[in-house]
């Protein structure tokens, strides 16, 4: 169960990186700390502000959406026709300054800070599996975001430019899709689950700091890599079989071996498929 | 006669360079610490000439270099603490000889292990690779804050401790400059010529009959036999080593620096290597101490600023005259 839960935070996180991934190629490094700005929004909405939980999910979710839509705008948006390395430095610029600006003494501060519990942890036993208040809430906000995504990719027109766009973004464009709009728009929803994961996460595990992006989101870029990157099944699935992976891993061999055997699983499967789980294998084309 | 001039007209200008180093320093002009960032300098440049053999050169996206620039620095270090009392603190021949052997080991073990990393690996393409070689880096990270279990002298997550400082300006110089004759020849070469066609075009350059896998192989185990070199020297520059030191986030530095220099272009590296480590280490001295830590805010701003404007790096294709080859371009 405790695999599942961070299993599914890794998922939301997976999902923003699959859908940047899909529709402009860009991995996008900055995804980690976005997550990391949702925690420490949720942070100050419940220690200043004192929001009710739905309030608090609300506001992380849309602070990290506009986050990401102005890195977008200012960072990648100029670079989009440049090589791609080009904008793949800018995100780990993007990405260290996100880290080392919020570190700041007049921002978040460098310290580690204690995530308040909205609530009393209550576990219950559901048939033979104890089961934490605290692992519900997971499973529901993320069974939720996902339906809400499966709904907006898939039966809105915007959803139908994001899937036009990953295909051919030129010939979208010259059927009338806003471009610009489109990817500006999947950059706000990926970071607004992003968000979403990051309170979960302060909830789930009550410490946070600025660097507490990094891990998590590389070992979410690498679940939607192990799932096969640009597919939002592969994604959650890859996030799964993550989440999974590493707490047997703490839970029978050794804490130590945590970070590595998560890096061991997925070169073993790209070598066995080269394009992830759910990937499409694509023939080159000369 | 000519290879003789063309040699010395590329180790002149680093002689001079080196004798105005050493010579400013011994006057009391130029402080120690300079002269250490001088030399951290030249051991980052070889590293990251590396990865442009690597990703510039042959188009590898290889996000692990880290890793193997900690594998040399480890082996070279355990091998003269290992054999460097056998001969005597004073011997100086014996010392360099020792020396020179660890730092070609360290160089030899990063390109073994690159070898049997690359073998199954190159064989993915682009972005793919790119993320196997950085999990790669990640387990090597485990492995050396487990390394003490192995061989106890490696210290593990404590770091490790008791290396003589033996890197100084001439031998950081004389690597930088060995590296940049190595793979100026390489690149220039028909072997640099194949592993240039590979990162324009693959499928043309095997339908060229060119072994398109050997040379991908060949071009990762050199670049990071490099990495290995470099780590070597930074061992012994610093004489402590600890595997935050070897983190994947450090790979990245090295990309930024080949990426802002231009990729497939060696004065660029060089140049980007020496502006990195001095605004990194500068910047520790420029501001006052209670805005020391603006100084990672600064450096990613600048690195967003330089990408926006120059998106092919610095340099573009423009090189030096030294590091000019005589057919190609």
């Amino acid at each position: 169960m405790n695999g599942l839960q961070l299993g599914f935070v890794y998922a939301l996180i997976a999902l923003g990186y699959t859908m940047v991934y899909g529709i402009v190629r860009l991995i996008n490094f900055a995804h980690g700390d976005i997550f990391m700005v949702g925690a420490f929004l949720a942070f100050y909405s419940i220690e200043k502000l004192h929001l009710p939980l739905p309030a608090v999910f609300a506001l992380a979710a849309g602070g990290a959406a506009f986050l990401a839509v102005v890195i977008e705008r200012v960072a990648y948006r100029p670079l989009r026709n440049a090589p791609k390395i080009a904008a793949l430095i800018t995100a780990i610029g993007v990405s260290l300054f996100l880290e080392y600006f919020t570190a700041l003494h007049q921002v978040f501060g460098p310290n580690y800070y204690a995530f308040p519990r909205p609530f009393q942890v209550v576990s219950r036993e559901v048939g033979g599996i104890t089961v934490t208040n605290i692992q519900w809430i997971i499973l529901l906000a993320t069974l939720a975001s996902l339906g809400a995504l499966q709904y907006v990719v898939y039966r809105t027109k915007v959803g139908r430019g994001m899937r036009a766009v990953s295909h051919d973004h030129v010939t979208a464009g010259l059927m009338g899709v806003n471009v610009d709009a489109v990817i500006a728009f999947t950059f706000g929803l990926g970071a607004a689950l992003a968000g979403v994961g990051g309170v979960l996460y302060g909830i789930a595990y009550p410490q946070i700091n600025t660097f507490m992006g990094v891990m998590p989101g590389l070992k979410a870029f690498t679940a939607a890599v192990l799932g096969g990157i640009g597919s939002i099944p592969g994604a959650v699935l890859g996030a799964l079989i993550m989440g999974l992976t590493e707490t047997m891993t703490t839970a029978y061999l050794s804490s130590i071996y945590r970070d590595g055997i998560a890096f061991v699983l997925l070169i073993a499967v790209l070598l066995w498929k080269p394009t992830g789980i759910l990937g499409k294998a694509r023939t080159e084309k000369v | 006669m000519t290879t003789l001039k063309n040699i010395a007209k590329a180790v002149l200008p680093f002689a001079i360079l080196s004798g105005l180093v050493q010579f400013l320093s011994g006057r009391d002009i130029l402080n120690p610490y300079w002269v250490q960032i001088f030399q951290l300098a030249c051991v980052v440049a070889i590293s990251a000439l590396g990865l442009n053999l690597i990703y510039g050169f042959t188009g590898l996206f290889s996000l692990g270099h880290a890793a193997f620039y900690g594998v040399g620095a480890y082996t070279a270090a355990l091998l003269t603490k290992q054999y460097m009392g056998a001969y005597g603190e004073q011997a100086f021949f014996a010392t360099g000889a020792v020396f020179l052997c660890s730092l070609l080991a360290g160089g030899v073990a990063a390109a073994l292990l690159a070898c049997l990393v690359g073998l199954p690996t190159l064989r993915l393409t682009s972005d793919y690779l790119g993320i196997a070689t950085l999990g790669f880096g990640v387990i090597m990270k485990v492995v050396f804050d487990n390394a003490d279990s192995l061989v106890p002298q490696l210290g593990g997550a404590r770091g490790m401790t008791g290396i003589q400082r033996l890197t100084s300006i001439p031998w950081a110089v004389a690597a930088l400059v060995a590296a940049i004759l190595v793979i100026r020849n390489l690149v220039h070469s028909s072997y640099g010529r194949a592993l240039i066609a590979i990162r324009e075009d693959e499928i043309a350059s095997a339908a060229m009959g060119i072994d398109t896998f050997r040379y991908k192989v060949i071009g990762f185990t050199t670049g990071c036999a490099f990495a290995g070199v470099a780590g070597g020297l930074y061992a012994h520059l610093y004489t402590f080593l600890h595997p935050s030191t070897f983190d994947f986030l450090k790979s990245f530095d090295v990309l930024m620096i080949v990426v802002i220099g231009g990729l497939g272009n060696l004065t660029g590296t060089l140049v980007a290597s020496f502006v990195w480590v001095f605004l990194l280490e500068g910047m520790r001295v420029a501001l006052p101490p209670e805005y020391i830590e603006f100084r990672w805010v600064l450096i990613p701003l600048l690195l967003i600023v330089t990408m926006l404007i120059r998106p092919r790096g610095l340099f573009g294709i423009r090189e030096f005259p030294l590091l000019r080859g005589k057919v190609y371009r």
